[in-house]
């Protein structure tokens, strides 16, 4: 009991974990004024429960649209509507894949060297600005009516998104196991394929396989713009009323779309 | 055969991690570098193949200037280094196979290396060295699938594939169990003896350096303080290098639990 400790201070004082922001003024008022914003926000949103109302019986005939599709009488054109999707998501997803191989190499930072890293990134920012819709609309302008204006579009969206998650999934790989084969004086070219590649292939794979399925769906809404596929089918039976068509080329989409869903993680689960 | 010469490497930061380092390696000798953690013993490696540019002095190999040489050249210089690695640096996800076919890349094409066609002889060789190390039958399992020590074997064999004239080997033992360390040193100290080769040894466990190798480095602060024998590291000399500590207490118990281990091993074998 001789000198006084730090340690006989804190015994018996209880303990919590020290808060995000430390300033207690600071803390309660970023909540407060949080809340309050929130609470503005939702006021200032007008619902017109007339309309409402009315909208709902609308909103019923579609549902009950559903609980007889009619397959039969635009078969045809539901049937080439899918086939054109189905090419366009193909041919765009394949397009787009491989154009975004290289581009994700040399947006990441830790392999490509500055200027690269920067033009790369620009690319990668730009198509991800520029939302499909607004693309789908200069592309339809250019090239006219039609699935090569939806292709054209859907190749430049996959490689906005393919080319920064690559990107960044290279950013994140264990860098030993890409530095062994640098040194054993291999050149790039082999040292990606080798020090990267394996590292990075799985992710490949499943983003590709995702990005098919997000390709697939796009096509339908693309057609709205004109840019073909079973989208301007779908567009067509609203425009007529003919909500069972149209429901049934949205069991047919949702169908698909399920099936490239499992499809996906088959694939995703064999290639860990 | 491998001279340093006023090997200076400065970090960005300000951070001198090699100070004007001189030191030769003659043919075929097998050399420990110790020290503590943040002496530089890694960067030194890393400067004499360049995977760290040395940022000042000279890396002789066989009277080449490595420090000086372009893309291509290095490339080729860096054939006749293999590297042993910390953690292995075995690529995960290729088979065993193409992890040590791997450390040819230097000498095939790219497109041969892309479709995995190599050399029937450097294919023969790589066998041979999967056999050497008692793994043959492992050939075609993914190297995820493998124990430490049979992945440091394999890393062992993909440096050696390279038919290199010097090892670089860094912390070969840092993430393995003390037996396996053991056998690991004594399999890469075996294997420069049959080949002729020389290496520099990074490692931090002092009695397994002892243990094994004829020439012991210290390094302290990106500095030289001790070059000789394992014995001549005194309690004294191990202050200098390392600081502070009960030297006596620590070495002479190692020691007697490697003779019980050599004693385990030649039961087993």
């Amino acid at each position: 009991m001789s000198q006084h400790r730090e340690l006989d201070d804190m015994l018996g004082r209880g303990w919590r974990k020290p808060p995000f922001v430390r300033s207690a003024l600071l803390r309660w008022s970023l909540g407060l004024g949080f809340a309050a914003y929130l609470v503005a926000a939702y006021l200032t949103i007008e619902v017109d429960w007339n309309r409402v109302y009315e909208g709902l019986d609308r909103g019923w005939a579609f549902v009950l649209a559903f609980t007889s599709p009619d397959f039969l009488s635009r078969w045809s054109d539901i049937w080439s509507g899918l086939l054109e999707s189905i090419v366009m998501t193909v041919a765009a997803s394949v397009v787009g894949i491989l154009i975004s191989i290289p581009i994700g190499l040399g947006a990441a930072r830790n392999i490509a060297p500055l200027p690269v890293y920067v033009i790369c990134r620009g690319i990668v920012a730009v198509s991800r600005a520029l939302q499909e819709i607004i693309v789908a609309i200069l592309l339809v302008a250019i090239f006219g009516f039609g699935p090569l204006a939806g292709f054209l579009t859907l190749s430049f969206a996959t490689i906005g998104f393919l080319s920064k998650l690559l990107a960044e999934d290279i950013e994140a790989m264990d860098r030993s196991q890409a530095e062994a084969i640098r040194a054993s004086g291999a050149r790039w070219m082999q040292w990606i394929n080798y020090g990267v590649q394996p590292q990075v292939m799985p992710r490949l794979v499943g983003l590709s396989m995702y990005r098919v399925d997000i390709n697939f769906r796009e096509s339908a809404i693309l057609g709205l713009v004109g840019a073909g596929g079973i989208g301007a089918t779908l567009n067509t039976a609203f425009d007529r009323y003919e909500y069972d068509t149209a429901a049934a080329i949205l069991i047919l989409i949702i169908g698909i779309v399920m099936a490239l869903e499992y499809l996906s993680g088959v694939i995703r689960a064999r290639v860990q | 055969m491998l001279r340093l010469e006023k090997l200076t490497k400065t970090y960005k930061t300000g951070d001198q991690a090699l100070k004007e380092i001189d030191l030769e390696v003659p043919e075929g000798q097998v050399l420990a570098l110790i020290g503590p953690s943040g002496a530089g013993k890694s960067t030194m490696i890393r400067c004499i193949n360049r995977l760290v540019e040395p940022t000042g002095g000279a890396v002789l190999l066989a009277g080449t200037d490595l420090t000086r040489l372009g893309a291509g050249a290095l490339r080729r210089a860096r054939r006749e280094m293999g590297m042993i690695f910390q953690e292995y640096a075995l690529v995960e996800r290729l088979t065993v196979m193409e992890n040590v076919l791997s450390g040819r890349l230097g000498y095939v094409g790219f497109w041969r290396s892309f479709l995995r066609r190599y050399p029937q002889a450097d294919v023969d060789e790589a066998f041979r060295l999967l056999d050497r190390v008692g793994l043959l039958h492992m050939a075609d399992k993914r190297a995820d699938e493998l124990s430490g020590g049979q992945r440091q074997r394999v890393g062992i064999c993909r440096a050696l594939i390279q038919n290199p004239k010097l090892l670089l080997v860094d912390e070969p033992t840092a993430s393995l169990d003390p037996k396996t360390s053991r056998q690991i040193m004594r399999l890469i100290t075996e294997l420069c003896r049959e080949r002729g080769l020389a290496a520099i040894i990074n490692i931090h466990d002092v009695a397994l350096a002892q243990m094994f190798v004829p020439r012991v480095v210290g390094l302290r602060f990106g500095e030289i303080v001790y070059d000789g024998g394992p014995t001549g590291l005194t309690p004294d000399k191990l202050t200098e290098i390392y600081g502070e500590e009960d030297w006596e207490a620590t070495i002479e118990k190692v020691e007697e639990e490697e003779e019980e281990d050599d004693a385990d091993m030649r039961a087993a074998e």
